[in-house]
């Protein structure tokens, strides 16, 4: 047991303390969407939210302009009122759905008074939001695919690199996207096969073996990007970016189209994967057995499940997924391979398939908000925030930390996650 | 280490075959062996006449063979109907779940063996009784012929054993056979049509329960004629050192674990507080040491009022400790013997001065110690995790028992130990009290309760009843009293049949 | 720290050659078969990595013939580990001759690659007691790249901040800034992890990032940057802040290797000879039992963390009092990291993270001779150092390609697994 399972119960015990905890933190959250959005804001100041994109849609919907004060308090009415409540009675099992909201509330008013008298495509924004959040969802997918099963992956990073960097390389070298993709796919499946085969057979703590097999696809993806891809740019790091493909019908739907049905490949992947892992792992067989081997290896291994198989199936498979993330990067994104270009995104991933309950929909919303934080970078320009820009760069790294700080106790991950499994 | 020693067992269709030893006999060894768990080096097993082996527990269930487990097999977070079917899915296209049949058979299942089940109950909400329940039916579900249950009652009140015990007959009746664990004399005799008796790994008889008396079964699973109770004189009871009054306490799901508690434990006297785990005892004796939060009452030790105190407040005010969870709480298995004797005085003279340890200091008190209370260790340096659990647990009573205590509080002390490893502990406690120090003992193993308590008490959801005197009541009343009903209720001893 | 249990003696058995063989090569000493498994996980990782460098020379797959391929193969896997060699150590056909000259400019660049290994390998003893302290203790402080940051920051504030007060003032201040500095990067993560349980893996990380943002930051301010320069580099370390040389004379090594090892020992006295340390190592190896018997676990987890980034604050003052004397972006390079990978071949133990770190540090002083002279990366070290760690950390796996019997040994300390649940 860790020792923050000696913690949890310490704070475990205070349960009715936590829930005014809970509380006072909605109030503060009113006071700070009072104070620094609406307070030094003159009552005409207006924002205003772009809902149209450039493409065509079915129907053209008028921006939303709000008043920016009346907005920010109105918001903090709003938390307050929430916050009263939860430290009055609570909200028992909806408080985290209360908290989820109180922290939309607090964006939303951030938005609207860094817009303020702008305007900002809050659509585009939203588009942003979920381009941000693919390889962090599709890490995450990773991350629960080998968690449900019990084995923790922390080598997510070094998969995405991997996969980016061989994504990038044969696409480049054979102008298709299709086979790059595959090629990423495998290059993060081997890595996760030698996590499996550490983990599993040699019963390394997994943790160590994550952040080695991290840092050994950091030194070997750059070592062999000075090797050859600087030397043969040409040929090997100048793949093409995929091209955003535009589904007919969905698309013209306003607000929501563009920003989930005008993006590339590489987010329908995505969507398809949320439906088909959430349902695989909680409606049919493979799922049952497969969140049983991590939840109670014995159990299942007295039922005749072998353990120790699935547990490979699930890692490897959790590589490939993983190593489809690091293809976005390259493949989807920018095109070229850069030394450490997933900056920690791996980590987020992680981060975000806790939030997220270790279940792909949480995960795909806890990676919402990361991505949002990541998003933000790219409408400094046209944001009155006035921070250094530093500061905005560092908006994701932070709200994990805050994320994970604050779900800790509300989550609870595969009762026997990160235990290797020995038979007698 | 030999677990098992050329063991040759017969089980016939439709028998209740009991397998009696005391812990670490080997039966735990041999039955999983059957269930295909651990690989035999030697011998054969026959299925019906022919010769089997089995690689994996699925061998085993497609045998027929069904197992229930000592800790349960099960999966808190998953339904009952899921557990059931695991391995064995129902399932519709794609495999996608049919939760619908699986639940409806896991009915049509427990109807028909009298072991009423909720399929769609999670299985973290049910009580142990209903646990060992679906677990008899995962085994049903897979058409077991013959049900291996081991020390399925170690868990259960007197009643729910009896409800066990029924439903025992009526897998009989419907033909099964059933391979029974424990090492319960009384039980063992109660329910057996054959008796089969291990000792250290080997068959040491086998007989039929009218042809042997208890004092010959036990003589056969110890190897010597044992005491069946501590010999202790009557205790002379002091002035309080234990008070509880009102004690609530909540566990971590925010439910009332202990309710309204109060109870005192003099100077002298032995307190046993009985009762099936899971009904608050844990939760007390955590709540006194410090370790969980009081939502209110108060809890005066040793003088000090010690409601609000940390352990270590608790532990330095002269209150013993000997944790339920010897491994998880008792001990720090990466630790040498040594610096576990030390765990809670290592930063007190002479084993430190200020900041600085005194390993030399801490070394010969480990010696010393050793010694007295005959720890088998090749030295005192050597990790307390290799040792074995009789010995795992001579290292804590010799840390809290050569401390000096006025209060010693013992959780289920002897749980999992050998015969020998008993009998010390128990003299000790025996020992402690005579000279004067009050000791609280909380046990679910109903012979130790009636063994050293001069008083017991009973708990049952978080409610106690008592303390009284330990003549008070039979054990057939406390077997009452431990399933909820009031000490009121059950008729004091002196008429009809005692134990 | 704990004996194996001895083997039963053997009756009546003949003994055979065989066994005389395997006495030799797994001796019954516990230490012995350490260093045997180290050994050989050094050279299969150096094994794999040849393969790496000749599998990415374009000229060994276009060569013309298998023979040309082989020649050119070992002319790769030669240069790149002679250059390695000769980095870290010296290049022995020229060493004597060098020494031997009288001239003291080149005698001294006759020691220069120890001397450059010596520089490199102080700053990884202090990440990798700090990696070590935090694993004794149960806990994954993966945060070393920014405590080093945070360290290296606040030391290079305190140094060229401070004018005309002697180095036995200046000094001390700024080393220990650093450590502060450091010891509040790890005190973070440990707060949360005890109020929380926020997993300080995550949270460490994530603080690392936010440490490299902030340098920027800092370095784009009027109190660190350098008057004159647009570019981000701050002011200049004062002479009597900065650590002070050893050798002189265009060799680098200075007073911040005495510091390391001093350290080390104060780091090994305080886990086995204080109570604090005792409480470290309960604490890591059962939280529970811990709490029982009174540790305050949580205290235990903050102290933990606070020290551990302190170390690694530590060497980021390392590098920029004694090697930099001023920052700019990238002066951990990857310190943090390698931490991690000093700490766990040194098994968590002080004088083993001293061996590992001087082990790494020659690879990484070598890695600059070997760029320099056969352009191979520098980055093949880190894959040099990830392999070896993937087989130290698998004895049975080395065990298996090797064919050596196995023994019974107290493993490397435990670390947190789970997510904190």
């Amino acid at each position: 047991m860790s020792v923050a399972a000696g913690v949890a119960g310490a704070v475990a015990r205070a349960v009715v303390v936590r829930r005014q905890i809970l509380g006072m933190f909605f109030l503060l959250v009113a006071a700070s969407i009072a104070l620094l959005f609406g307070f030094d804001v003159s009552g005409s100041t207006k924002a205003d939210f772009v809902l149209n994109l450039a493409s065509a849609q079915a129907i053209s919907i008028p921006d939303l302009v709000v008043p920016v004060r009346t907005t920010a308090f109105l918001l903090a009415a709003i938390s307050a009122f929430l916050g009263a409540v939860q430290v009055a009675r609570g909200f028992g099992r909806w408080s985290n759905v209360v908290l989820a909201i109180v922290i939309g509330l607090f964006i939303f008013s951030f938005l609207a008074w860094a817009a303020r008298d702008t305007s900002l495509s809050l659509v585009g924004m939203l588009q942003g939001t979920v381009v941000r959040a693919t390889p962090l969802t599709l890490g995450a997918f990773s991350g629960l695919l080998c968690e449900r099963s019990g084995v923790i992956n922390v080598a997510i990073e070094g998969q995405m690199l991997m996969g980016a960097f061989v994504a990038a390389m044969v696409t480049s070298a054979t102008s298709s996207a299709a086979l790059g993709m595959l090629a990423g796919m495998l290059a993060g499946g081997v890595i996760g096969l030698i996590l499996a085969v550490f983990a599993i057979r040699y019963l390394v703590d997994q943790i160590i073996v994550g952040v080695v097999l991290d840092l050994f696809c950091l030194g070997l993806t750059g070592f062999l990007y000075d090797r050859l891809m600087v030397p043969f740019q040409a040929t090997l790091n100048s793949a093409a970016v995929v091209r955003p493909l535009s589904i007919p019908l969905l698309s013209k739907i306003p607000i929501l189209g563009p920003i989930l049905f005008d993006q590339n490949v590489f987010v329908y992947l995505l969507l398809m994967l949320l439906v088909v892992i959430q349902v695989a792992l909680f409606q049919t067989r493979w799922g049952l057995r497969v969140r049983a081997v991590g939840e109670q290896p014995r159990a299942a291994d007295t039922a005749g499940i072998d353990v120790l198989r699935t547990r490979y199936i699930n890692v490897l498979l959790g590589g490939l997924v993983a190593g489809l993330a690091g293809s976005f990067f390259t493949i989807g994104a920018v095109g070229q391979f850069t030394k450490n270009m997933t900056s920690g995104r791996g980590f987020i991933s992680l981060a975000a398939m806790i939030a997220g309950g270790w279940t792909p929909l949480g995960a795909f919303g806890a990676s919402l908000v990361f991505g949002f934080a990541d998003a933000l970078q790219n409408f400094l320009s046209v944001l009155n925030v006035p921070i250094s820009s530093y500061f905005l760069l560092m908006a994701p790294y932070i709200a994990t930390i805050l994320v994970v700080a604050g779900v800790v106790g509300r989550v609870r991950p595969p009762a026997n996650d990160g235990k290797p499994y020995v038979k007698q | 280490m030999l677990a098992n020693d050329h063991i040759d067992l017969v089980v016939e269709p439709g028998e209740v075959h009991v397998l009696l030893g005391e812990n670490g006999a080997g039966k735990s060894t041999l039955m999983n062996i059957l269930y295909g768990l651990y690989h035999p080096d030697e011998g054969e097993i026959l299925v019906n006449g022919k010769p089997v082996k089995f690689e994996s527990p699925s061998d085993a269930i497609r045998m027929g063979i069904g197992m229930v487990h000592q800790h349960f097999m099960l999966i808190p977070v998953f339904t009952v109907a899921e557990n059931v079917m695991l391995g064995l899915e129902l399932t519709g296209l794609f495999g996608f779940l049919d939760r619908r049949r699986a639940s409806r058979e896991v009915e049509r299942l427990g109807k028909e063996f009298g072991l009423p089940v909720n399929p769609d109950a999670l299985v973290e909400s049910l009580s142990v009784g209903a646990q060992q329940r679906v677990e008899i039916v995962k085994a049903l579900y897979r058409r077991a012929g013959v049900l291996i249950l081991d020390e399925p009652t170690a868990v259960l009140t007197p009643q729910e054993t009896d409800e066990l015990l029924g439903v025992m007959e009526s897998l009989k009746r419907a033909g099964r056979s059933l391979v029974f664990i424990t090492h319960k004399l009384k039980e063992a005799m109660q329910v057996a049509d054959r008796i089969t008796v291990l000792r250290g790994g080997r068959v040491v008889g086998s007989t039929l329960p009218g042809q042997s008396t208890e004092a010959e079964l036990a003589a056969m699973m110890v190897g010597r004629a044992i005491r069946l109770g501590v010999d202790r004189s009557p205790s002379k009871p002091g002035a309080a050192v234990l008070d509880v009054k009102g004690l609530t306490v909540r566990n971590a799901h925010g439910q009332v674990a202990v309710d309204d508690v109060s109870f005192q434990v003099r100077a002298g006297e032995i307190v046993t507080v009985a009762g099936v785990q899971g009904n608050g005892q844990t939760e007390l004796v955590r709540a006194i040491m410090g370790l969980d939060q009081v939502a209110s009452g108060r809890i005066t030790a040793a003088g000090r009022d010690v409601t609000t105190s940390s352990p270590r407040e608790t532990l330095a005010s002269g209150v013993g400790h000997v944790p339920e969870d010897r491994v998880r709480d008792g001990l720090v298995g990466d630790l040498s013997v040594a610096e576990n004797l030390v765990l809670d005085m290592y930063y007190m003279a002479p084993f430190a001065h200020g900041p600085m340890l005194e390993p030399a200091e801490i070394q010969r008190s480990a010696q010393q110690r050793i010694k007295e209370f005959d720890i088998r260790t090749p030295s005192p340096l050597t990790l307390v995790g290799t040792l074995s659990g009789g010995n795992q647990q001579r290292v804590i009573v010799a840390r809290e028992f050569s401390r000096p205590v006025t209060l010693m509080i013992a959780s289920q002390p002897t749980r999992g130990l050998d015969v020998g490893s008993i009998e010390y502990i128990h003299e000790r406690i025996v020992q402690l009290r005579d000279q004067g120090d009050a000791v609280l003992i909380v046990s679910s193993d109903l012979d130790e309760v009636f063994a050293l308590g001069d008083r017991i008490a009973v708990m049952f959801q978080g409610h106690m009843s008592g303390p009284f005197d330990s003549q008070l009541y039979t054990r057939e009343q406390v077997g009452l009293m431990m399933a909820g009903s009031s000490a009121e209720a059950a008729p004091a001893k002196g008429g009809g049949e005692s134990a | 720290m704990s004996e194996p249990i001895p083997p039963k003696p053997s009756q009546n058995r003949v003994v055979s050659v065989r066994d005389v063989i395997q006495r030799v090569i797994a001796p019954e000493s516990t230490t012995w078969n350490s260093v045997l498994i180290v050994v050989l996980a050094f050279f299969t990782a150096l094994v794999l990595s040849a393969i790496f460098v000749v599998g990415s020379d374009p000229n060994v797959i276009q060569a013309p013939d298998p023979l040309t391929a082989l020649n050119v193969a070992w002319l790769d896997i030669s240069g790149a580990y002679g250059g390695l060699l000769s980095g870290a150590l010296g290049n022995p056909s020229t060493f004597f001759s060098k020494v031997g000259s009288g001239n003291v400019k080149v005698v001294a660049s006759a020691f220069y690659p120890l001397s450059e290994t010596l520089v490199a390998a102080a700053p990884l003893v202090f990440t990798g007691l700090s990696v070590a302290l935090g694993f004794r203790a149960g806990l994954f402080n993966i945060g070393g790249e920014g405590q080093v940051i945070a360290g290296g920051l606040a030391a290079g504030f305190v140094g060229f901040s401070l004018h005309g007060l002697t180095g036995f003032v200046e000094l001390p201040l700024a080393l220990l800034a650093g450590f502060v500095a450091g010891a509040l990067w790890g005190f973070i993560p440990g707060l949360l992890k005890a109020r929380t349980g926020a997993h300080e893996v995550i949270t460490t990380i994530m603080l690392n990032y936010v440490a490299i943002y902030l340098t920027y930051y800092f370095l784009s301010t009027k109190a660190f940057q350098r008057p004159g320069r647009t570019d981000p580099i701050s002011k200049i370390v004062d002479s009597a802040a900065a650590l002070p040389s050893l050798a002189g004379v265009n060799l680098r090594l200075h007073a911040g290797v005495i510091l390391a090892v001093i350290v080390a020992i104060a780091v090994y006295f305080l886990l086995w000879r204080t109570t604090l340390g005792f409480e470290f190592r309960a604490v890591g190896a059962n939280p529970d039992a811990s709490r029982a018997a009174g540790i305050g676990v949580g205290r235990v987890v903050v102290l933990a963390m606070s020290l551990a980034g302190g170390l690694a604050g530590l060497a980021g003052a390392n590098i920029i009092l004694g090697v930099n004397y001023s920052v700019s972006p990238g002066f951990s390079s990857s310190l943090g990291f390698d931490g991690i990978t000093v700490a766990l071949l040194g098994r968590g133990n002080p004088a083993g993270v001293v061996a590992a770190a001087l082990l790494f540090g020659g690879l990484r002083a070598g890695a600059v001779q070997m760029q320099a002279a056969t352009s191979t990366p520098v980055d093949l070290v880190q894959v040099i150092e990830a392999l070896v760690i993937m087989f130290v950390a698998a004895p049975t796996l080395v065990r298996e390609i090797y064919h050596i019997r196995a023994q019974r040994s107290a493993g490397a300390p435990a670390v947190s697994t789970g997510w904190g649940s």
